[in-house]
């Protein structure tokens, strides 16, 4: 047995990571630090009143969301990766499309069409002259309603992280399964789904923190869950310190969900060695059109029904301010450097992870800096602004002692508090995607490196880069279209007279003006859209 | 720009200064040996040996320029910033940034914002404390206003100006912040299905004859919050749970959605009755959308408890922050918002009523009538917003 420390200080990436994972997780230690100063005056009231509500809300939200994007993502990611069938190519990244659309906009969209007042159930009682009440109609703003629009704009995660892990297992793989005498059914269900397990379920808990964290689409449909308590305690008791008291217990939700998920798989690793790909299966006739509609069905419902109903409110109804240009680049570089920012750091956290598995402070120090997802980005703002103000106070007092002058905040205010909010809260998806594309390629390549007498850097350069890139740029997609999304962090650290497309929309929504906000959002779908189609080709032609 | 243009003639002048002083102290070395490395001279000290002197020169004058030039850069950011104000507002940019346009453009300061929801902001701003750049805090609703006086992020402004135009049911008892817009909350009801003589009270709407027949929108909304507030000033806090018990028992549905929302659902038929802000209703009227037209069409404004103490208004209003660098231009800024031009520009705009008695009011505010308006203390509304919230949920108002 080698000393541990020893370890650790010999190698400088378990270090950086071990510093940087720390930093990360600063505003969460902030938050948790809170829970025991802050008084627990409010607990009682939430505790008789309405805690017993937000938790089962919150419960059932999860489950469905949880069946929602499986349902949807893995079928689709299997038949997109292993059949050939008309549309095909066009489906393998459109479906990726939903992605781009930010859950409370789809919410207003659907609403807008499908609510009482809306023109399908205007147009309905001005056919059949029925009154209220003289006939059912799926009320929208419900749990179930919430559960649908979550699940149609979230499954992306669960099908992208899938179809890149059933890409990337070979043909043999098959064959041995049915040389075993294994039927096609049993080697999908025992062979192809257990070696995309680590993926689908990155795909799923990334839908699951996205869900636990959403606030806007569940306060607008009047759904009562655990985040919305938070910014009940935030916003209507002004209660800060209980709004944080309820995020920890939050975050301890999703600890034991990190936890519980680890246990499952404790020691088992899935590897697999890129042999030649899978043959795809040509189908027609009837099994082509199942295909295709399993593959429809999402894509209509997630983005072309309501990016068309916000086509419709940009062109023709909506009231134009001023030119969107500076908004939607505001939001593009944002973006990218986020998504460059939170990429880099995910491979360091994933490299240390690998190198050092055995290492517990490795995996603990990385898992608590992925948990930032499942935090309101209110929250993780309020994490943020705490230290990095005590930060500027003490550039503050020093510049004053010793050059009597203020400087003012140097880091509050400024695009660096943003970007660094953006890393707390979406590291998890960059981790989750780059963490399990690594895990699939096997250690023992990295033998045969270093038996070759190849440097780490090499065996980077020469293996790991061309089997990684993909999970590299579905990373770097994801955490893009998350920042264009993102709303109240940006909101609450941005600087003066900054401001963002998602900005925007938010504004007029919130203003209960939702056609207004149709150009902004489309935007936001469009500009997400760029890198979706990007990627996808890249990953099409690598295979 | 500022900064560009006056950075190198500063550093100029500074550092030609500091070289001088520098070379004129380059006596004071006398005590110091001689400390090159490898030197076999006998000079002793480095007045003696010029090379070393002249190394502590150079030396003392390069951290001089250094530390020049780091206080003139901070000093310089600060230069540039004179003819500024920083406003951190809740109000929405559309609804704050052309009357800002125009106070820029009378008076030359510039406005620098950042809008975002009040308790966030009000987040921030404390969190931030004297390191704040903030200047004028911004937000709707007088609970809101209450709650940063309480979280000591304003400061009291004395200004005869705002005193003489803002009603003192309007501000803040220690002139901490103005009310600068007024919304009414008022019944709105479809008439086909309801008589205004059936109409008299907030309080009367528990009655049980309007079972199943009120749309109202989220606890979760301030808007509701002080209107409870209110009711438990005027009839309180035990009385106001019996209403509110009764009166959550009337709603059709859940609540869901925003005031607009629940004034198309009494539209639609779907309800009879609702209470919503006014400005919504003027927004409706004044849509470019002929379907927001045809739902004004079908709704009426009830001015309730007429005989007694009026109807519930709120406001939004401004304060200085307590750390203001800015505070003249900050307090510029405010007496501009209760100027007769700003006041009609809140009615024109967004259907708000003025706070300064005899401003020009829209046409739409006109055609709703005059009416009496509640006029308990608003900072009331404040102190009373957290027991507000406390009873609703007890009322299982969702």
């Amino acid at each position: 047995m080698q000393n541990k420390r020893h370890m650790l200080t010999k190698h400088p990436l378990a270090w950086v990571t071990v510093i940087s994972s720390l930093c990360i997780s600063l505003p969460l230690l902030v938050i948790i630090t809170t829970f025991f100063t802050g008084s627990f005056q409010l607990w009682q009231h939430l505790y008789e009143t309405v805690l017993s509500d937000y938790l089962i809300n919150s419960f059932w939200l999860v489950l469905g969301v949880g069946s929602g994007v499986l349902l949807i993502g893995v079928p689709t990611a299997w038949i997109i990766s292993s059949y050939d069938f008309p549309f095909k190519r066009i489906f393998s990244w459109a479906l990726l499309l939903p992605l781009a659309m930010p859950a409370y906009i789809i919410a207003y969209t659907y609403t807008g069409m499908l609510d009482f007042a809306g023109p399908v159930q205007t147009s309905i009682r001005e056919l059949t002259g029925w009154q209220a009440g003289d006939y059912w109609f799926f009320n929208i703003r419900s749990l179930p309603g919430a559960i649908a629009m979550l699940t149609l704009v979230l499954y992306p995660y669960v099908y992208l992280l899938a179809r890149s892990a059933f890409l990337e297992q070979s043909a043999s793989l098959i064959e041995a399964g049915r040389s075993l005498g294994y039927s096609y059914k049993q080697t999908i269900l025992n062979l192809s789904l257990p070696l995309a397990r680590p993926a689908i379920i990155a795909g799923v808990t990334l839908a699951l923190m996205e869900t636990l964290a959403d606030f806007g689409t569940v306060q607008y449909f009047g759904v009562n869950t655990f985040t919305t308590g938070i910014f009940r305690a935030f916003y209507s008791f002004g209660d800060t310190a209980a709004a944080t008291q309820l995020a920890t217990i939050l975050l301890s939700f999703v600890a034991l969900l990190i936890f519980v998920e680890r246990y499952s798989r404790r020691q088992i690793r899935y590897h697999t060695v890129r042999g030649k790909p899978l043959k795809q299966i040509h189908l027609t006739g009837k099994k082509a059109y199942i295909a295709f509609l399993i593959c429809l069905l999402p894509l209509l419902f997630g983005f072309l029904i309501p990016a068309l109903q916000l086509a419709y409110w940009a062109l023709f109804k909506a009231e134009y301010e001023e030119t969107f240009l500076s908004l939607a680049w505001n939001s593009f570089y944002l973006a990218l450097a986020a998504a460059l920012i939170a990429s880099s750091l995910a491979l360091i956290f994933a490299y240390a992870k690998r190198l050092h598995s055995q290492q517990k402070t490795i995996t603990t120090v990385t898992s608590m800096a992925s948990m930032g997802y499942a935090l309101p980005g209110t929250i993780i703002a309020i994490g943020v602004i705490v230290p990095f103000s005590w930060l500027d106070h003490q550039i503050i007092d020093f510049a004053k002692r010793w050059f009597d002058v203020n400087p003012g905040l140097v880091f509050s205010g400024t695009l660096i508090s943003l970007l660094f909010a953006y890393t707390v809260r979406f590291l998890a998806v960059s981790f989750g995607a780059i963490d399990s594309g690594l895990q699939k390629i096997k250690p023992n390549l990295d033998d045969a490196g270093r038996s070759l007498e190849h440097k780490p850097i090499q065996i980077l350069k020469l293996i790991h880069f061309p089997l990684l890139r993909n999970s590299v740029l579905t990373a770097m997609l994801i955490v893009f279209v998350d920042v264009l999304k993102e709303l109240p962090a940006t909101l609450i650290l941005r600087p003066f007279n900054f401001n963002t497309l998602s900005v925007r929309a938010y504004e007029l929504a919130s203003d209960e003006r939702l056609i207004d906000a149709a150009p902004s959002s489309i935007l936001i779908v469009l500009v997400g859209l760029i890198p979706a189609i990007l990627l996808s080709r890249s990953i099409d032609k690598s295979k | 720009m500022k900064i560009q243009k006056s950075l190198p003639v500063i550093l100029l002048v500074g550092s030609s200064m500091l070289s001088a002083t520098a070379i004129a102290a380059g006596d004071t070395y006398s005590g110091f040996p001689v400390t090159l490395k490898g030197y076999s001279g006998d000079k002793k000290t480095s007045v003696r040996y010029s090379g070393q002197a002249a190394r502590h020169v150079l030396h003392n004058s390069l951290k001089k320029i250094i530390t020049s030039l780091i206080v003139i850069f901070i000093a310089s950011t600060h230069l540039a910033i004179a003819k500024e104000v920083n406003v951190y507002s809740a109000r929405k940019e559309a609804l704050i940034k052309p009357v800002l346009d125009v106070f820029s453009k009378e008076t030359g300061i510039t406005v620098n914002l950042i809008t975002g929801k009040a308790d966030a902001l009000l987040t921030r701003l404390r969190l931030e404390g004297i390191a704040s750049p903030a200047d004028v805090f911004i937000t709707v609703d007088a609970g809101r206003l209450h709650r940063a006086k309480l979280a000591k992020v304003l400061q009291q402004t004395q200004s005869e100006t705002l005193k003489k135009r803002i009603p003192s049911n309007l501000r803040d008892v220690d002139n901490v912040w103005f009310g600068l817009s007024q919304r009414a909350r008022p019944i709105f009801y479809a008439p086909d299905k309801v008589d205004p003589s059936e109409l008299s009270t907030y309080e009367a709407l528990a009655d049980e004859k309007w079972r199943g027949r009120i749309c109202m929108r989220s606890s979760n909304s301030v808007y509701n919050q002080s209107l409870v507030a209110s009711m438990m000033d005027a009839i309180g806090k035990e009385k106001t749970q019996q209403w509110l018990n009764a009166f959550v028992k009337n709603f059709k549905q859940r609540p869901a959605g925003g005031d607009t929302d629940q004034l198309k659902a009494v539209a639609a038929g779907l309800c009879d009755i609702t209470i919503a802000n006014t400005y919504y209703f003027g927004r409706l009227i004044n849509s470019q959308d002929e379907s927001d037209k045809t739902v004004a069409k079908k709704l009426r404004v009830f001015w309730p408890n007429q005989q007694d103490r009026g109807t519930h208004v709120n406001v939004s209003g401004a304060g200085i922050t307590v750390h203001a660098k800015n505070k003249e231009n900050a307090l510029k800024l405010i007496e501009f918002l209760s100027s007769p031009e700003s006041q009609a520009w809140y009615s024109a705009v967004n259907n708000e009523y003025p706070v300064v008695k005899g401003s020009d009011i829209s046409e739409t505010l006109k055609s709703w009538g005059e009416f009496k308006q509640d006029t308990v203390d608003l900072s009331i509304l404040g102190e009373n917003n957290r027991s507000a919230v406390e009873l609703m949920d007890r009322a299982d108002w969702k």
